[in-house]
């Protein structure tokens, strides 16, 4: 499901080392916190790892949340992501069940989403969308009459949106 | 040079100018063992790991520098669970070197293997598990930075044996903060804070200064005796800032909280503007939380972003190293009154104020009813101690009524002379930590004031003094009871005792301490106390205990009730007319 008006969104830059992950999980169950859903790998620059998570602060303040986070020593940098001005994207891997009769309409849903087919068997078939988390509920609910077999989501990633002013301006500067 | 691992960590801790290392050796931790025999640094054997952990909190907490305990991996890691976590809930900074098993073995179940690093993460500030010898002296430059700097805290760095057999290339770090790129505390407080700050205080009617321990781990004391100075505010010390403002200046209100004085909880309470310095609102002051000082503004200091807002919604947050906020805004206030006095303006007279507070104080003064024959008080054995003793004695205790008395009847009149376990709540606390505050203060006359329950849990440790001639003093008031626990079946389980009675008798403290090399006395009427105190303090060259009996019915008030407002303070029956 996609979070709600009880979610946050976090993106945590963090030292890339073993055990980084369990301090941050360790902080979050010791303290109560609930997560929501979580994705991590390294960045660009492989000393450095960015944990996009999302926070239920209906468990605990959102500032408590980020305060006690930035207390572990590993932590660099912690920006909440506005939903309005970040793009976003979850991605989802779904077996659905499609009889050779139900294929087609199946693979238009996916096609309509924008996902690809992964994998077709004899009367399933493996999907994969990349999506905003809304529109991938939008697709479970619309998958769902034709059976699913396995959905797995990864978590939301998330960037901020980039300033397209501050762009707009210096293209128009460089052409004046 | 070339060094083994075991070396480099010695000579690490030398670099780090590491006086004493109180520790247990064991298989895992074994080559690090064999060059403590040719370093200058005093290795302490203690009996059991926690002792080893208190200690290093005790000579922590007296000298302000950062106590190193030394053990080996499983279940000596284990045995420093509680230490570490006691540290870490008073921010005491604490150096735990661990042995592992070998870097092949660690997952394998292999014989002494624990995860310390994974059962140490959420009590410690910091942990590392070194895989290279050539880290050591990073490791070690980073740890005690991290210990010791913003709100300090134990660390704990975990060697594995094939890396302290290791051999590496010897080299000392030159900024231990190089490597730490998400850790940099703020110790300045911000400007327009600070002035916030300033014109609140200029504007209070009832201001009162919440002193906390932060005080004192701040080395802030004499910046915080020049703000009541220039300012005339009182202040009340929690449990863990007693004597950081002295007891004896007519601004101390003393000790706030469960068992604080009434003055001290009900000024905290009706006051128009609380000053909080390196205080974190603890559910023991606040009582419920929601009817905690209704009418105050909050001036929140603390070096430690985390704790501003946690519990209460601060008027004005300060993030920053307590002694330099204060003396910034001592410097504020102070071109704030020339200021004022050019334009006529007028601080609020906080003659009524005070004028309140000398009442509520002549009120409900602390007191007992000590018979002149009889039972011997709790109370008043810790009087005639404190009478007896010189005025910087270090008075270390254990945990339950008799902490309350001592932190209650003691007069602490510098910083650093009052250890105690405060936010865990450790029994056994006072008789280890006491050894570390005698090492790290040989100079001074150090008291342990113990209960018997506590003093069962680490006696064992004044053997640990004896052999090493540390010469504590401990003072155990034997009330034969958990007595605390005892109090509250008392009043809030209609006096049903349930496993609290531990027999005034067994065992028989003095044939206990004699056997673990101690003088040792039995007091039991109030006429023995005098001599038996000047007795033991004339004792320089071991151990003393004095077994003192006391009342087992004594209770510990005023008491707030657990849950309840500070309004509801219960001021007992041998303290001021009214209350509840
Ligand atoms: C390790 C530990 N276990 C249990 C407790 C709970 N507890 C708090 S005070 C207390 C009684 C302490 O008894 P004693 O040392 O005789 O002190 P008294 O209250 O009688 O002065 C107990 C059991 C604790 N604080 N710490
Ligand atoms: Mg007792």
């Amino acid at each position: 499901m996609a979070p709600s008006s009880r979610h946050r969104l976090l993106s945590v830059l963090v030292e890339n080392r073993s055990g980084v992950l369990a301090r941050v999980a360790g902080l979050f169950s010791r303290r109560g916190y609930n997560i929501y859903s979580l994705a991590v790998a390294p960045t660009d620059d492989e000393r450095f790892s960015r944990i996009t998570v999302v926070v239920d602060v209906e468990s605990a303040p959102l500032e408590q949340i980020v305060k006690q986070l930035h207390k572990l020593v590993n932590v660099l940098k912690i920006v909440e992501l506005d939903p309005y001005a970040a793009v976003e994207r979850e991605l989802m891997m779904a077996t659905v069940s499609a009889d050779p009769d139900k294929r087609g309409q199946v693979i238009e849903l996916v096609e309509v989403f924008g996902g690809s087919i992964l994998d077709v068997g004899v009367d399933q078939l493996t999907v994969c969308l990349a999506e905003e988390p809304s529109r991938l509920d939008d697709f479970e609910e619309l998958v769902r009459p034709y059976g699913i077999v396995s959905i797995q989501r990864s978590g939301q990633l998330a960037l901020p949106k980039l300033d397209r002013r501050a762009r707009l301006r210096s293209v128009a500067q460089r052409t004046a | 040079m070339k060094l083994t691992g075991a070396q480099a960590l010695i000579k690490s801790l030398e670099m780090q100018g590491v006086e004493v290392i109180f520790g247990m050796p064991g298989g895992a931790i074994l080559p690090v063992y064999d060059p403590i025999i040719d370093s200058p640094i005093r290795h302490i054997l203690v009996r059991h790991e926690q002792g080893a952990g208190h200690a290093a909190e005790g000579y922590a907490q007296v000298t302000g520098r950062p106590g190193v305990l030394m053990v080996t991996s499983g279940p000596a890691a284990t045995n420093v669970v509680t230490p570490l976590a006691d540290a870490y809930m008073d921010s005491v900074p604490l150096v735990c070197i661990t042995g592992q098993v070998g870097t092949q073995s660690i997952g394998t179940d292999a014989f002494q293997e624990a995860d310390t690093t994974g059962i140490t993460m959420s009590i410690t500030k910091h942990n590392w598990l070194v895989t290279d010898a050539s880290q050591i002296p990073t490791v070690v430059a980073q740890a005690f930075h991290v210990a010791t700097t913003g709100r300090p805290g134990p660390v704990l760095i975990d060697i594995p044996k094939d890396v302290s057999n290791g051999t590496m290339e010897w080299y000392w770090p030159e900024d231990p903060a190089a490597g730490l790129p998400g850790y940099r505390p703020t110790l300045r407080g911000h400007p327009r804070m600070v002035r916030e700050a300033a014109r609140l205080i200029g504007e209070a009617e009832r201001p009162v200064i919440y002193a906390g321990g932060g005080i004192l781990k701040a080395r802030a004391s004499a910046a915080l005796a020049r703000l009541v100075e220039l300012t005339g505010i009182p202040v009340v010390t929690t449990l863990m800032a007693r004597g950081a403002f002295p007891d004896d200046h007519p601004l101390c209100l003393g000790m706030p909280g469960m068992h604080g004085n009434f003055t001290a909880i009900t000024a905290l309470q009706k006051s128009d503007l609380l000053i909080a310095l390196g205080a974190r609102f603890d559910d023991r002051v606040t009582g419920r939380i929601d009817a905690f000082a209704p009418d105050a503004k909050v001036i929140h200091v603390d070096v430690d972003p985390a704790e501003l807002g946690k519990v209460r919604q601060p008027d004005v947050p300060i993030v920053g190293d307590c002694r330099l906020v204060i003396e910034d805004l001592a410097e504020v206030i102070e071109s704030e009154r020339v200021r004022s006095a050019e334009s006529g303006r007028q601080a609020p007279d906080l003659g009524p104020w005070m004028a309140q507070v000398r009442q509520w104080q002549e009120r409900y003064p602390l007191r007992y009813d000590q018979p002149e024959q009889g039972v011997l008080k709790p109370q008043f054995v810790i009087e005639r101690l404190r009478d007896a003793t010189p005025d910087d004695t270090i008075v270390v205790s254990g945990v339950g009524q008799h902490q309350m008395w001592a932190s209650q009847y003691w007069k602490f009149n510098h910083p650093n002379t009052w250890v105690n376990s405060g936010g865990l709540g450790t029994m056994g606390f006072a008789v280890p930590a006491a050894i570390g505050a005698k090492v790290g203060q040989p100079g001074r006359t150090v008291w342990a004031i113990d209960g018997d329950g506590c003093f069962q849990m680490t006696a064992q440790e004044l053997v640990t003094a004896a052999s090493e001639r540390i010469p504590i003093k401990v003072a155990i008031l034997n009330n034969a009871y958990l007595g605390m626990v005892r109090q509250w079946q008392e009043m809030f389980y209609d006096q049903r005792y349930s496993e609290v009675y531990l027999s005034p008798d067994l065992p028989d403290y003095v044939k206990w301490a004699e056997a673990m090399g101690c003088v040792a006395l039995r007091v039991e009427s109030p006429e023995e106390v005098d001599p038996a105190i000047d007795k033991a303090s004339n004792v320089d060259d071991r151990p003393v205990v004095i077994e003192f009996r006391t009342d087992a019915t004594e209770m510990v008030y005023p008491m707030v009730p657990a849950g309840a407002s500070n309004d509801d303070v219960v001021v007992g029956p041998a303290q001021g007319e009214g209350g509840h």
